[in-house]
């Protein structure tokens, strides 16, 4: 057992894909199929989410910058490729059929291009922005406001240039995927599974950066970010490529909500859609390898299953979630086998040694 | 998220709130400055109780736009009873301060105070509490908010400086004058805020000297918040009255306390007034939603020079 440990995460995944690409398809219906893609989508975000704040302590409320990057570089390409060679795009034609096309969409008719943007562009944005408030130790709170206000000031931007990107309306109608007919069940089942072979992409390289050297520095540099200073490491790179990873996770999740849900607004990576992929964080435990990414998928399914059912209801059961785990379960439902553990354990070492009960306090920190 | 219309942009209501626009030979400068101005007032409203509970406890209240909801809704509740809009405003200023003064102590009371130690922990909290303040309201009072009527008294214009200047926009700013005064007397000659500025000069050193800090810091949440409700009236008869209105202001309120430096009144005031002025100025020379994206980079550039925004509160520890 003791030798199998290590690699019980590993299983973990290996369990988590042969359930997402092989049964999945097998048993679940179209109707599920997208919607589990566009969970599996909302836990890209959340992985990514998950070793930034989870694992580096940066407050990451912003993420819908980074997964509205992914999504408009997509849904350009994608409604370019619709449109077809040389013509403008529908909505554009709408609104003034004689004007060019603006000048930052044409790029985007290229495969490659769009492809390289979507992991691109987020790096970019993510290194300018993080090694500006990294370098100058800004943190904390201050961080968590300035990521959301980037969020809210691309929402912004976006829904007021309906000429250039659609507006509120966003952009829709994708006929094509790289060549690939949309409409298509084969095809659409074929965008779920790259979502899906995505997220465990994702995770292997979250469980991967959390076995390395990497890693520890990234919780050290949460827990005593001036001690890891005095060593002689620098916390503001440390924090900047956790940060970056965690940004590029967010654009590629974007890139694939575009085809498989058919449409992206402002309001996907507003301020409010990025407090959503936090809640799943929290509530799935933001430290954990698998709390993320199943969280997400959680807050995901009661988003659209109860949120279109049951809205004003569904509200308050996210801010109850946001309020009930916060104040109960700082790590998330994830730390929840770790306590019941760690008080079956006290309780049975409590009579012969009392001051061991602070282990597993200590334990939970390192998940 | 469900899909809500998002309302046009804070200045952009400001701007269609002034009449400059009529008056093409005006020199460009002075609408952008003016309304500048009014804005920083509202901000400023808006910051003061964010910058009181950050800089005194750390805590983070993603609610207190929320908060100038309520006081919003209390304005318009006001208007009910005393269908006089030139009293009922008049009313509704004390009566938002303790209505959503009450708000921020039941928060106080009910969750933050057991989070004390976690303080980014509380942003998390709060936001649930905004999520669910927000479908309250959305379910009291109709989706597409309710009309505040603005007083007789505040329709017309004044001259300043040889320009029209709507007279609602001068109310925001005697209105943000009067309040900070206030707040700035009470802080420095009563005892209550000698004792609010012991403890966040020094919590630790504070208690020691025998001042209960728990109390004192659900007095400041309670004036802080209070200060919010104070903001929703002056909001109110700025903009509409819905649900969402809080969304709009919390983002640029902590802006405004982010780079005035928490905890301090005076970073706050100047930093309101630059960020008023620069959305204005941006606004004028761009588009409404264009000014926020640069105000964003505004405030990211100017915290390289003073990460811990203008004025800090000096100390040896790290930081």
């Amino acid at each position: 057992m003791t030798k199998l440990k290590p690699w019980l995460p590993l299983i973990g995944i290996g369990v988590f894909a042969v359930l997402l690409l092989v049964v999945a398809p097998a048993v679940l219906s179209m109707h599920w199929i997208n919607n589990l893609g566009k969970y599996c989508c909302w836990a890209i975000v959340a992985v990514g989410i998950g070793l930034a704040w989870g694992r580096g302590g940066m407050l990451v409320l912003g993420q819908g910058v980074f997964f509205g990057l992914g999504a408009y570089t997509m849904a350009m390409h994608l409604t370019l490729e619709t449109a077809g060679p040389g013509s403008l795009p529908v909505f554009m034609i709408l609104y003034d059929p004689s004007a060019p096309l603006p000048a930052f969409w044409e790029p985007f008719r290229s495969d490659a291009f769009t492809l390289v943007a979507i992991v691109l562009l987020p790096v970019i944005v993510a290194s300018i922005l993080g090694y500006a408030l990294f370098k100058r130790r800004v943190k904390g709170a201050y961080f968590a406001i300035l990521t959301q206000a980037l969020a809210v000031a691309l929402a912004v931007l976006i829904s007021s240039t309906i000429r250039e990107t659609g507006g509120d309306t966003g952009l829709s109608d994708f006929k094509y995927f790289f060549g690939f007919v949309l409409d298509d069940d084969a095809n659409k089942i074929m965008v779920f599974m790259i979502a899906a072979a995505l997220l465990i992409v994702c995770l292997l390289v979250v469980w991967q950066l959390g076995r390395s050297r990497f890693g520890e520095l990234l919780i050290a540099t949460r827990d005593a970010e001036e001690r890891v200073r005095f060593l002689g490491y620098d916390p503001a790179n440390i924090k900047l490529v956790a940060f970056v990873v965690a940004a590029v996770m967010a654009s590629i999740a974007g890139a694939m909500f575009v085809p498989i849900v058919g449409i992206i607004t402002p309001a996907e990576i507003g301020a409010s859609a990025s407090i959503l992929m936090i809640a799943g964080v929290a509530l799935g435990g933001r430290a954990s390898l698998f709390g993320p990414a199943l969280g997400a998928m959680a807050i995901g399914w009661g988003q659209s299953s109860l949120g279109s059912s049951w809205p004003s209801g569904w509200i308050y059961i996210l801010g109850l979630v946001f309020i009930l785990v916060t104040l109960f379960l700082p790590m998330g439902l994830s730390s929840l086998s770790g306590r019941a553990k760690s008080l079956v354990w006290r309780s049975r070492t409590a009579a012969t040694a009392p001051a061991a009960a602070s282990a597993p306090v200590l334990e939970e920190v390192k998940k | 998220m469900p899909t809500r219309v998002r309302d046009p942009t804070l200045q952009n209501r400001l701007q269609n709130s002034a009449p400059n626009r009529e008056r093409p030979h005006v020199d460009a400068l002075i609408p952008p400055l003016l309304n500048g101005t009014a804005l920083g007032a509202l901000l400023l409203l808006a910051a003061l109780g964010l910058t009181l509970t950050f800089g005194q406890m750390g805590v983070i209240n993603m609610a207190h736009g929320e908060f100038i909801m309520a006081g919003a809704f209390i304005a318009y509740l006001t208007q009910l009873v005393v269908t006089s809009s030139n009293i009922s405003i008049v009313l509704a200023l004390p009566l938002a301060f303790l209505g959503a003064g009450l708000l921020g102590l039941l928060l106080e009371v009910g969750i933050i105070q057991w989070m004390y130690r976690r303080p980014l922990d509380t942003l998390l909290v709060t936001v649930g509490v905004s999520l669910i303040l927000q479908q309250i309201a959305l379910q009291i009072f109709p989706a597409q908010g309710v009309p505040v009527e603005s007083p007789g008294w505040l329709d017309g214009q004044a001259d300043i400086l040889g320009y029209a200047w709507p007279l609602r926009q001068v109310f925001t700013i005697v209105l943000a004058a009067l309040c900070l005064a206030a707040l700035a007397a009470w802080l420095k000659y009563t005892s209550f805020g000698r004792r609010i500025r012991a403890t966040v000069q020094n919590r630790d050193l504070a208690e020691t000297s025998g001042i209960p800090t728990r109390t004192v810091d659900r007095i400041t949440f309670f004036v802080g918040s209070g200060l919010a409700g104070v903001a929703g009236v002056a909001a109110s008869l700025i903009g509409g009255t819905n649900s969402q209105m809080g969304t709009q202001y919390i983002i640029p309120a902590f802006l405004v306390v982010v780079a005035g430096g928490v905890g301090q009144i005076k970073g706050t005031v100047i930093a309101a007034w630059a960020v008023g002025i620069a959305l204005s100025f941006f606004a004028d020379w761009t588009t409404g939603s264009m000014a926020q994206v640069l105000a964003f980079v505004l405030v990211v550039i100017f915290l390289q020079f003073r990460p811990q925004g203008l004025f800090t509160v000096r100390t040896r520890g790290l930081t």
